[in-house]
């Protein structure tokens, strides 16, 4: 179906099924239970998830395929979300028009600086990336103010023109994003008893194009272009003595990569009409780098993963305070209680990055594959205890 | 009609002269071996000729075009395919995948965005791997892992997928070197077949000799970074000069 063969079909299917009924799966307890914070059905964080899937699974393209690790991805981003506040600014509250132009701009910007990094491989090209990163942010910050307004970030403001559309609705606020009259950010609650289920405008929006986003990287990855690009990494000296120019084909991956990041910093945006420059910064680079490796890198799903991962524990885990878990432990004696408290106090609430750090070196040391090659070993042991079940319910009535 | 001229051809890396005048003529159809003891310039001269080095003084015409200042990857779309001496394939792609790759190359040239149709859906690229895999004797390894398979095997592999791209000049890099008398035996056999079958030309270069007179009806000897003498093999064989230089009492 749609071109793919029967596994990757079923993959797709999955993904298209998880993201779209997200609202309730992610929403397993109800609203007043003591495990609703654990709850990560709420709109702003399932368009995070989504958005921060497209981010990983267009990384991937460049780094799960060709091995080049960029150190820069988040110039990407960053370029992508002003020029879709740009659009808002200039021409409608649609976001259309506006995704469009970031995907194109992050694109011609990715071709500029793929053009130079690519001139060297390894460690090197790293490192380019990381400054020409560094270099897109302190401009951001600082130099080109006029354009992305500095340290305060580019926002909307009340005498934007808008060309097609309106500078301020009737009642005098600033208008929001839409497509074609839908506002991003309506919301219906389905309420089933204790359970609040939301389902938001923005997310399907940002969810359809991640769909759409996932099943061209798989059509990339079973392509002929997809096999050069592992061709690449494997080996470059035999591509280059088999007619092959390895360049072009790894700046391509470059800018469809670029690209994907610039789409989802559009969608960013259009979710939330703002661009600031810290979006811009390495440590958003080295996210999702961190999303790639942790979730699988070279793998289909495995990106997608990662990104969930990464930012559930950061919204879940960094809203878990020692009044909560107090809550927790109120049945253990008073200075056991405390204890245990304070042994957990350093993983949670501001500490979360220490637990992320502590499962990121789990998984690389023990799952060198990520999160993927953890749920095969998992598939590999059921498949085998069943084998071994079949074989011992043949062998039995021979004794 | 020579296929390959080299002119008066040198390199220096700073104060070695590696190659000066080598002058070089390689029949087409023919089996031309280059030989000469270590340090003789075999390598760089071969560097030389597939655009990893580009030589100081000197022309190398492929076919009346110069390969000079040409990337690897052009005067590899020109005909002249590359054996490293030991075997550079694709290691983490399957054996059909490493087979294809050459495949596609021949057909779409050094750059084709084709990121959207299925690998699988590219017929004439299989059917074409396929043959030169069953051609190899490796039909059946073609699910493999290209670094899984044995010495012997990854040879094959990469000679099969030089001939995929029907390249009209073979360089062959010392291509038994290190193997077992069996696998050299069998590697002869093969480029014995590869010259007799195909509309090919084959420039070797090699230190066993065992290999050098089964295969080559042409050699040139090397020493010092310039030609000694070019002959047939059975005047090399009786050549004091040759035997003085090289061969020593194992010829």
């Amino acid at each position: 179906m749609f071109g793919l063969d029967k596994r990757d079909t079923t993959l797709l299917l999955i993904v298209a099924g998880l993201t779209i009924f997200a609202p309730f799966l992610l929403n397993p307890f109800p609203t007043d239970s003591g495990l609703a914070q654990f709850n990560a059905g709420y709109p702003d964080l399932m368009q995070r998830f989504v958005i921060f899937g497209i981010f990983a699974i267009g990384f991937n393209i460049l780094f799960g395929l060709t091995g080049y690790l960029s150190f820069g991805h988040a110039a990407f981003l960053g370029v992508g979300s002003y020029s879709a506040v740009w659009m808002f600014k200039l021409l409608s509250m649609n976001v259309l028009p506006a995704i469009i132009l970031s995907v194109i701009i992050s694109g011609l910007f990715a071709l500029v600086i793929g053009f130079i990094s690519l001139r060297r491989s390894g460690i090197y090209f790293s490192i380019l990336t990381l400054a020409f990163a560094q270099m897109s942010f302190s401009l951001a910050y600082s130099v080109l103010t006029p354009i992305t307004n500095g340290e305060t970030g580019l926002q909307l403001t009340l005498d934007d023109p808008r060309v097609l559309g309106v500078s301020a609705t009737a009642d005098g606020s600033i208008p929001v994003t839409n497509l074609f009259g839908m506002e991003m950010r309506s919301t219906y609650h389905l309420i089933v008893g204790p359970w609040d289920f939301q389902f938001n405008m923005g997310y399907y929006l940002c969810a359809l194009v991640m769909i759409a986003a996932f099943y061209l990287s798989i059509r990339i990855f079973r392509s002929p272009f997809g096999m050069m690009l592992r061709a690449v990494k494997s080996n470059q000296q035999r591509m280059n003595y088999t007619g092959l120019n390895s360049k072009p084909y790894t700046l391509a991956a470059f800018v469809i990569s670029g690209m994907y990041a610039g789409l989802a910093g559009g969608l960013m945006a259009s979710m939330d009409p703002l661009a600031g420059a810290e979006r811009m910064q390495w440590t958003a680079s080295g996210e999702v780098v961190l999303m790639t490796i942790l979730g699988g890198a070279g793998t289909l799903i495995g990106p997608v993963l990662g990104a969930g991962f990464i930012k559930y524990f950061e919204n879940i885990f960094s809203k878990i305070n020692d009044n909560v878990l107090h809550g927790w432990f109120s049945f253990l004696p008073d200075g056991l209680e405390d204890f245990v408290v304070f042994i957990i106090h350093p993983f949670i609430g501001k500490g979360w990055h220490l637990t992320l750090g502590i499962l990121f070196m789990l998984v690389v040391i023990y799952l060198p594959g990520g999160l993927v090659e953890g749920g095969q070993r998992i598939g590999n042991w059921f498949k085998g205890r069943k084998k071994s079940d079949a074989h011992q319910s043949k062998t039995n009535p021979a004794e | 009609m020579s296929i390959l001229e080299v002119k008066n051809v040198g390199k220096r890396f700073g104060g070695l002269q590696a190659l000066s005048d080598v002058n070089l003529s390689v029949k087409e159809n023919s089996v031309h071996a280059i030989i000469g003891p270590n340090g003789a310039g075999k390598s760089t001269l071969l560097n030389c000729l597939v655009g990893k080095l580009i030589p100081d003084t000197g022309s190398v015409m492929f076919d009346g075009q110069s390969v000079l200042g040409r990337a690897p990857y052009e005067i590899n779309q020109m005909g002249i395919s590359r054996v490293f001496q030991t075997p550079e394939i694709f290691g983490d792609l399957t054996v059909l995948e490493n087979m294809m790759i050459p495949c596609l190359a021949k057909r779409d040239g050094a750059f084709e965005l084709n990121a959207i149709a299925s690998v699988m859906s590219q017929r004439d690229i299989l059917d074409k791997a396929e043959a030169m895999l069953l051609e190899m004797n490796m039909a059946e390894k073609r699910h493999m892992h290209a670094a899984s398979l044995s010495r012997g095997d990854k040879r094959r592999l990469e000679i099969g997928m030089c001939l995929s791209q029907e390249p009209r000049l073979l360089l062959l890099d010392e291509p038994t070197a290190g193997m077992a008398r069996a696998d050299t035996n069998n590697t002869i056999d093969l480029l014995k077949q590869i010259s007799d079958q195909r509309n090919i030309t084959i420039a070797i270069i090699e230190h066993d000799m065992h290999v050098v007179f089964s295969l080559a009806n042409r050699i040139t000897v090397l020493a010092q970074g310039t030609p000694l003498v070019e002959d047939d093999p059975e005047n090399i064989r009786g050549n004091p000069k040759v035997r003085e230089a090289y061969l020593g009492e194992t010829a």
